[in-house]
């Protein structure tokens, strides 16, 4: 079962809970159709048929990098990003989940995976839980997402989920992707559940190096927004440190 | 009274108008020659004087101390087209208040302001370039807190004639008078240049001073977030409305007389440009503050920054660079201050909210400070035999804060 491809699908009514979990999938697959994307989907399906059964209704958008590869690339020789780019970066900026698949090119992640997570800001994705995921021509490439994507959403301070996720083209016929499509799935959807991730970049948001006006959701934006007890600012008001 | 400064083209609401540059080098793409830095230092000046004939407010030169950059020593070529150019304000973009000593800026920049008669004011900040802080023996993981500490040293050196300080990072001072006192005692108006940095916004706005953002290589409207935080701590701090906060904006221009004719001129220069390489210039023009365009396409998209950022005091083109060759820039400066300036001036007094101040000059420095009466002239003691003159360094200097320094042996 897949969720339909559209790439801004099916926002789920709100039950008396609260607002839907936003589940943000971001794949980096660039073929039609894409094993990447499948992978994907499959997760966010079983994702969001978890967070269902739980209580939590459940929102899913997709961002395809392919159509972003000249906006990403454009964005990191001049600094910022265009206008569906930017889109993209405010989705996840407000995703209280990621599922995160590329493509393994040349024994590593896609490079336009790379270049897109290089072009978001240090502090987008602090305590958000995310599903890593990759696919490749070979099962030899299986530690790719264990070696590769666990620590670059480490350096991005966010809560991947311990089950990585990798299918090799021998893994589609074997039932047991579905069993750790399974796992790993549950694992986003407790920590989803559990609120620990919101409650940890809530927490220890000061404690974080964050840019005034950046994207992520709880950067400072106006006076209201900052802490003016530090050294700094103490300094930047004639006092001494 | 004692000084004069010819200001008669500014009255009441109208904003300043004026270019700044960086002073930077490239070859010419389309010729492929490459300036000497003879020849840019010598076509800077006459970019300023160029700017001074047609009715500009502002020249501005941002301090480098790296090649493809001349301008290591600001004060030294601004005292030299403060010689000749007549009406100009001369300033910085910026100076760098990390890597300079405070008490050398101190000096250096009012014995400008004494030779330029006035027409001086600067703008301090951090720069871009991380290597200049080793250069100068500085840490850069320290670049906000040395920029926020020397300019409250920088700020007490111009208004108090004999200063006891003690800092982080410079040995202490003791009984230390900057000389010579500003011109008229009313030091240079001080902007505070920052592109992300609320600390340094909110030191603008303690002091009152100016807060200017630079308003190139981002999106339209980027800074405006910055732009609000200093007008509403300039408010809290109690220096008037938060409209009526002293904000700069810069912007990046090419102009011709038809549209077609500007693009196809700057694309080159715009493509093989470093900083903009692989960039695209129809991109860069609609999503930064860019304009490339005619006059009037440069007047709407400046008049934008009005409506955006609210109503502000100074506006500064970046023209020169890129590699143009200098009759270009020259006459870049010229359709600037010819074509777009007087709409822009008109257009946007008119647009302007009542009661919003014009940027500070020398003249309405030393008007609010002496009103009618005759400006301090300070003049010092005689020396006492071992080049101090003294617990008063000058004839009235306050008696309450005496110097007070080590005896000489």
């Amino acid at each position: 079962m897949t969720i339909p491809p559209n790439p801004t699908s099916d926002p789920i009514e709100t039950n008396a809970a609260g607002a839907p979990v936003r589940l943000v999938v971001v794949s980096a697959g660039v073929s039609d159709p894409s094993t990447t994307r499948l992978l994907a989907d499959r997760t966010a399906q079983k994702a969001i048929d978890l967070l269902r059964e739980a209580g939590r209704p459940t929102t899913v958008n997709v961002i395809e990098l392919g159509g972003l590869a000249v906006e990403i690339a454009q964005a990191i020789v001049s600094g910022f990003p265009g206008a569906r780019l930017q889109a993209a970066i405010e989705l996840l900026a407000g995703a209280d989940a990621v599922i995160a698949s590329t493509p393994v090119y040349k024994a590593g992640i896609s490079g336009l995976f790379k270049s897109f997570v290089d072009v978001l800001d240090n502090d987008l994705l602090i305590g958000t839980p995310v599903l890593l995921a990759a696919t490749a021509g070979t099962p030899r490439h299986a530690m790719v997402v264990d070696e590769q994507l666990r620590p670059l959403f480490a350096f991005l301070r966010a809560l991947p989920v311990p089950t990585s996720l990798f299918a090799a083209p021998d893994d589609w016929g074997s039932s047991t992707l579905g069993d750790r499509i399974a796992r790993a799935a549950t694992e986003l959807a407790v920590l989803v559940r559990s609120g620990v991730g919101a409650s940890m970049a809530d927490t220890a948001w000061s404690g974080y190096r964050h840019q005034f006006s950046g994207n992520a959701t709880n950067a400072e934006r106006s006076v209201a927004d900052v802490d003016f007890s530090t050294d700094l600012m103490r300094l930047a008001a004639g006092g001494s440190r | 009274m004692l000084f004069t400064l010819s200001n008669d083209r500014r009255k009441a609401d109208t904003m300043q108008f004026g270019i700044f540059s960086v002073g930077d080098i490239a070859p010419d793409p389309t010729t492929g020659y490459t300036q000497s830095e003879a020849e840019r230092i010598s076509n800077l000046v006459r970019i300023a004087q160029r700017a001074d004939e047609v009715g500009l407010d502002v020249f501005a030169l941002g301090e480098h101390h790296n090649p493809p950059f001349v301008p290591s020593s600001p004060p030294t070529l601004l005292a030299h087209i403060a010689a000749l150019t007549k009406r100009i304000i001369l300033s910085t973009s910026v100076t760098l208040i990390t890597t300079n000593d405070p008490v050398k800026l101190a000096e250096d920049y009012a014995m400008l302001q004494h030779v330029a008669k006035g027409r001086l004011d600067l703008m301090v900040g951090r720069g871009n370039t991380v290597p200049v802080y080793p250069w100068f023996g500085k840490d850069i993981r320290q670049g906000v807190a040395l920029a926020l500490e020397n300019y409250n040293l920088l700020h007490r050196l111009w208004r108090e004639d004999v200063v006891d300080w003690e800092g982080s990072f410079r040995t202490p001072l003791q009984g230390f008078t900057s000389t010579p006192r500003p011109l008229d005692d009313v030091p240079p108006f001080v902007w505070h240049g920052s592109i992300r940095t609320p600390e340094i916004a909110e030191q603008a706005a303690y002091y009152g001073n100016g807060y200017f953002a630079n308003n190139v290589l981002a999106p339209n409207f980027h800074f405006k977030p910055l732009v609000d935080f200093y007008r509403d701590r300039f408010e809290h701090y109690g220096h008037g409305r938060r409209e009526d906060a002293i904000v700069g904006l810069g912007g990046q221009a090419f102009i011709a007389k038809r549209s077609q004719d500007a693009v196809a001129a700057f694309r080159p220069y715009f493509e093989e440009y470093p900083i903009f390489r692989g960039s695209s210039l129809d991109d860069y023009m609609a999503r930064t503050p860019l304009s490339v365009g005619s006059p009037q396409e440069v007047i709407d998209k400046t008049l934008t920054f009005q409506e955006g950022f609210g109503d502000y005091q100074r506006q500064l083109f970046s023209l020169d660079g890129l590699a143009l060759p200098v009759e270009v820039a020259l006459e870049q400066v010229e359709l600037l201050g010819t074509e777009v300036v007087p709409v822009l001036r008109a257009e946007m007094a008119a647009r302007r909210a009542p009661g919003v101040p014009d940027a500070p000059t020398h003249a309405s420095l030393v008007t609010a400070k002496y009103g009618d009466a005759d400006p301090r002239q300070p003049r010092p003691n005689p020396n006492r035999g071992d080049n101090l003159s003294g617990a008063s360094p000058y004839q009235d200097s306050d008696p309450d804060s005496p110097a007070r320094f080590p005896l000489a042996a």
